[in-house]
């Protein structure tokens, strides 16, 4: 049974995955398989979103995620704003909210939103008339990086029903995770997750997969391993000894893929710590799709900014 | 619904007959040719008239689909479905560099998907003529666009809707008006 996609998207934003229905998610990714096409022509340009803006609002440090949407935004004709918090009135003390309403008072179409706290594109969706995209808040929700993975996924296995995907390492710090479990579920796929207990969350299994903490278990006959980054930067305290232990235990090597499936794909959301979560020898090896992923990334956002600009509320007579 | 056919199966097998033979008398050198279908229902037809002018020429055109979805002048804030048309395959199987480009759709109407077909086909590359083929004009043009190469014109009203049916796509064949009555 394949889902069947939804004529279109309700809502005006896109904050997370949890409020997408399995057929609006189908929708996207259909959608997003059209727009890969774009990047192949001559003229890598279409006009759909001519005279849109759109602001881009990072208060967090991000490239690739930053540099996508705004590639994705230029394929599609929409004008660009970048905001970046360190030149800008944030340092001064403005507060989120005071921000967004002056940004809008310039009459944007879309903000897309970095935050390092969860909840945060949430507030905004709901004082702000133009379309907010989470582009990852806090340890909540990165839900564009999951429909790419998604993608990903399903243009290899031509489908996300029946794959189990294997998702290993800081479990506590991840929005990717969390964004995954949700979409994986959804789509009708088995999600299994390990790292190590300290940076597993409490009742992780509640999400709807199976938590393991020795890796090898975690990702035996799987069909994809998705690596998470060890986020040096949000460690708080050492969960882990160090890091040459942590490679130990939760690196994907090359002898440890052998475990899953023969073509198990695999996969890293990026930035990679190679030597630390992921081997060179995995991370550059013939099943890696870490690049697709990245390839994927551009025409994911394209799909979310053209579906969303069609507008919302309840349909009326064409 | 009230539905009045116009064109049966022999009807619109005799309109691309003659069609066909226009194009190639027109465009004299048929190995320039290039059928490009607008999606959905241009690209059946294309494939019919590349079919018609290889067995009047020995020699069979290329065909391609094109999908204008991006290029409509009706996406966002002016649809009022609050619907984005659904994105479909473009596949253009050779360049259209230096080539003679038959547009083919069925049904011309305000000619808005017309304007669409050919901004899309512009940033494709660049053809040396572009023409256009449809099995049903029905006036009420909006841009100045005309076909050269028509099956039938059909005067109709903005109330009527022309219904073009396909064996490849809708199981049967044929060109209707339907037109809703009130009970």
């Amino acid at each position: 049974m394949s889902v069947k996609a939804a004529p279109r998207l309700r809502g005006k934003d896109l904050v997370g995955i949890d409020p997408l229905s399995p057929g609006e998610i189908q929708l996207i990714l259909e959608t997003a398989e059209q727009m890969r096409d774009i990047a192949a022509r001559p003229i890598k340009k279409v006009p759909a979103l001519r005279g849109k803006t759109v602001v881009n609002l990072f208060m967090e440090a991000s490239t690739r995620t930053r540099f996508s949407f705004e590639v994705a935004e230029k394929r599609l004709s929409a004008d660009s704003l970048n905001f970046s918090a360190t030149t800008s009135s944030v340092s001064k003390g403005e507060t989120l909210v005071d921000t967004a309403l002056n940004l809008e008072a310039m009459q944007p179409d879309f903000l897309v939103i970095r935050h390092q706290y969860a909840g945060a594109p949430h507030q905004l969706a709901r004082i702000l008339k133009s379309s907010v995209i989470n582009a990852g808040d806090g340890a909540h929700e990165h839900p564009t990086q999951a429909l790419l993975d998604a993608l990903t996924i399903r243009m290899r296995r031509g489908g996300l029903e029946g794959q189990v995907v294997s998702i290993v390492g800081d479990l506590q710090h991840s929005r990717v995770v969390r964004s995954n479990i949700l979409l994986l579920n959804r789509m009708g796929a088995t999600v299994r997750v390990a790292g190590p207990p300290s940076l597993i969350p409490l009742e992780m299994d509640k999400l709807g997969c199976q938590v393991y903490t020795r890796m090898e278990e975690a990702i035996a006959g799987a069909d994809v391993v998705m690596m998470l980054r060890i986020q040096l930067e949000r460690q708080g305290r050492m969960n882990f000894p160090t890091v040459r232990e942590y490679y130990d235990f939760f690196a994907l090597t090359p002898e440890r893929l052998k475990l899953a499936k023969k073509d198990c794909l695999v996969m890293h959301p990026g930035p990679m710590n190679r030597g630390v979560e992921i081997d060179s020898r995995v991370a550059d090896g013939p099943q890696s799709v870490i690049l697709e992923q990245v390839t994927n990334g551009v025409a994911v956002r394209m799909a979310v900014l053209y579906l969303l600009a069609g507008g919302h509320g309840e349909p009326t007579a064409d | 619904m009230h539905r009045v056919q116009v064109l049966d199966a022999r009807g619109v097998a005799r309109a691309l007959e003659r069609m066909a033979a226009e194009l190639v008398e027109r465009v004299g050198d048929e190995k320039l040719l290039y059928f490009v279908g607008v999606q959905t229902r241009g690209v059946p037809i294309a494939h019919r008239l590349a079919k018609l002018v290889a067995a009047a020429t020995g020699h069979e055109p290329p065909v391609g689909a094109l999908d204008i979805a991006l290029y409509r002048d009706d996406v966002g804030p002016w649809r009022a479905a609050h619907q984005q048309p659904i994105l479909r395959d473009t596949e253009l199987p050779v360049t259209v560099d230096g080539k003679v480009v038959c547009l083919v759709d069925d049904v011309l109407y305000t000619g808005r998907t017309i304007r669409a077909a050919l901004d899309t086909l512009m940033d494709y590359g660049r053809p040396r003529a572009i023409h256009l083929a449809v099995l049903v004009d029905r006036g009420h043009r909006e841009l100045p666009i005309a076909a050269e190469f028509v099956g039938r014109t059909v005067p109709t009203s903005h109330a009527e809707d022309v219904q073009v049916r396909l064996k490849e796509s809708d199981g049967e064949e044929g060109v209707w008006i339907a037109k809703e009555v009130a009970e």
